[in-house]
């Protein structure tokens, strides 16, 4: 194992992110105020409570699970997409690097950043609702099994993209309406019954019922098809990865 | 010498049915400076490409210092640098920061030392807390191959170091190739620029339409291919070349001063002692004699346009 190349490309896109800090953490930050503001404060004092949970702190966990969902993707797509399109990736092919190397690399980092932009969040939510965390060790664990499991995802947008625009397509088209629909601000169970079954094949359900059972202990789904369902989502994100490095598809000629 | 890097039969076909390289052979010795000469389309850069790992050979094999390089990637890889012919770095990293990762990437671990003397060689050690996008066009240059040789290659690739570069810099290339020489690194460098070939290569290879036309040191090349000139400078001027010279094939040249004569230096006989003699017999006074060696340029442009003279 190239541990010495994981940790370069590691430090190399955390520079990255530290170079641009201001915006990596003041754009989150903001928008999410908004959702309390909008959704917490305005919307919410005239929902009583979900689930036995306040509306506010209710969607706590879908925010951050919005949040970092999208900046999993969009940290590892544009960490591989741009050294495809400035050139530099020949230095990354022609180094002694395996696949998976390079993949813990970029998805270490990007899955990192998000990480740290989801706990930045919670911290702000803090100021705004009364949490109290039934589950921690699960929270942290479900925060970083979503974080690593939609780099990769990002990770594999980043390597089919041909230019900028398919690069946002998919976070635009696939991932926030999946993230909406996943029940980040409600609870599948208040959808009608056609809409519950429907909800039962957005993968992104499953995240956020887990991730909000570790907050609350209430859940839309039984913790462990929670489990399951991730486990499902990076294996078929690894499997890509690994079957892109084996073929070459759209990098190596 | 053991050849450090071999490359046996390689063909690279790519999906459209091209084939840029069609069995390519070549042997290079640890520590010499070859020069591959091709014009644009040649393969040139597929060679290279295929060597470093960017794209996959269709078939043969290539090894470098006895390693192969599908079987044993790791340590083939380790063993090159790469300079390649776009400038492609990252616009918004520090100088010293995209070394580090060159470095890091191969596998080696940090050493500030080593960062900071191949800075310092480059003429980069001003500019390394520099914004790479801040940099001139040369100096990118000098940060490519600064990244190449981060990790202390054997082998170095320069996939032509000096295209669109001003001559001053180019003479800071051929100085930078000649020191690393001395390391005992082997540099293989891709040119369209014959001076460049003629004045750093130990050995050259011609390489068109995918195939190596001929490997042969550069001296001996030129002994070999070379034709030379004399020129015979007169001291009255002539409207035709003399009846009695028309034995030799003489250029009229110079408006009627100059006769010129061409010849293999090779021959036997090259005909110059009689040619001298005859020209003295029709009574021409001579101001200058002077002889003139045909260039690499020459030899190169024959050898592409004529590849069946040679096999």
């Amino acid at each position: 194992m190239n541990w010495a190349a994981i940790r370069a490309i590691y430090v190399f896109e955390m520079a990255r992110f530290f170079r641009t800090i201001a915006q990596s953490l003041i754009s989150p930050v903001l928008s999410t105020s908004l959702y309390f503001v909008v959704f917490g404060a305005a919307i919410g004092s005239r929902i009583d409570q979900v689930e036995g949970v306040s509306y506010g702190a209710f969607i706590v966990p879908g925010l951050i699970m919005l949040t970092v969902m999208t900046q999993g993707i969009s940290n590892a797509s544009f960490g591989i997409y741009f050294p495809k399109f400035i050139g530099t990736i020949y230095e990354l092919l022609s180094a002694p690097v395996s696949f998976l190397e390079i993949v813990m690399g970029y998805v270490g980092a990007a899955a990192t950043k998000a990480m740290f932009i989801g706990i930045v969040i919670l911290t702000t939510s803090f100021f705004f609702v009364d949490i109290e965390i039934q589950n921690p060790a699960a929270m942290i664990a479900f925060l970083l099994l979503t974080c690593i499991s939609f780099a990769l995802f990002g990770f594999i947008i980043g390597i089919w993209a041909g230019n900028f625009e398919q690069l946002q397509l998919v976070p635009l088209l696939v991932v926030t309406p999946l993230v909406f629909l996943g029940g980040s601000f409600y609870s599948i169970s208040m959808l009608p019954p056609v809409w519950q079954t429907i909800s039962m094949f957005n993968p992104v359900v499953y995240l956020i019922s887990g991730f909000r059972w570790a907050f609350f202990g209430v859940e839309d789904v039984p913790i462990l098809t929670s489990l399951a369902a991730i486990a499902l989502f990076t294996s078929l994100c690894l499997g890509t990865v690994w079957w892109i490095f084996k073929t070459g598809w759209r990098i190596r000629q | 010498m053991a050849a450090i890097l071999s490359i046996q039969n390689l063909r690279k076909s790519y999906a459209g049915g091209f084939e840029a390289l069609k069995g390519v052979n070549l042997d290079i010795e640890e520590g010499e400076i070859i020069a591959l000469l091709g014009p644009n389309g040649a393969g040139k850069t597929t060679l290279i490409s295929t060597v470093c790992g960017i794209t996959m050979p269709t078939s043969g094999s290539v090894t470098v210092a006895g390693y192969d390089i599908l079987d044993n990637y790791r340590q083939a890889r380790s063993q090159i640098g790469l300079v390649p012919q776009e400038i492609a770095l990252e616009p918004f990293e520090k100088v010293i920061n995209t070394v580090r990762f060159s470095r890091g990437l191969f596998g080696k671990s940090r050493k500030d030392s080593a960062v900071e003397d191949i800075l310092k060689r480059l003429s980069l050690w001003d500019k390394r807390d520099n914004q790479i996008r801040e940099l001139s066009g040369g100096m990118k240059r000098r940060v490519l191959i600064a990244k190449a040789l981060a990790h202390e290659p054997r082998v170095l690739f320069l996939d032509e170091p000096t295209a669109g570069v001003d001559v001053e810099l180019r003479k800071d290339m051929w100085e930078i190739v000649e020191q690393l020489r001395a390391d005992g690194v082997t540099t293989i460098l891709t040119t369209h620029y014959i001076e460049e070939a003629e004045a750093i290569a130990d050995r050259v290879g011609v390489i068109n339409k995918g195939d190596i036309l001929l490997v042969e040191d550069k001296d001996t090349l030129m002994a070999r291919m070379g034709r030379k000139q004399l020129d015979v400078q007169l001291t009255t001027q002539l409207d035709a070349v003399p009846d009695a010279l028309s034995l030799y094939d003489l250029r009229l040249a110079d408006d009627g001063w100059t006769l010129s004569y061409s010849y293999d230096v090779n021959a036997e006989r090259t005909g110059i002692t009689k040619l001298l003699n005859d020209v003295q017999e029709v009574g021409l006074q001579l101001r200058d004699v002077v002889t003139r060696q045909s260039s690499l340029e020459d030899i190169f442009v024959s050898l592409v346009n004529e590849p069946e003279e040679v096999a």
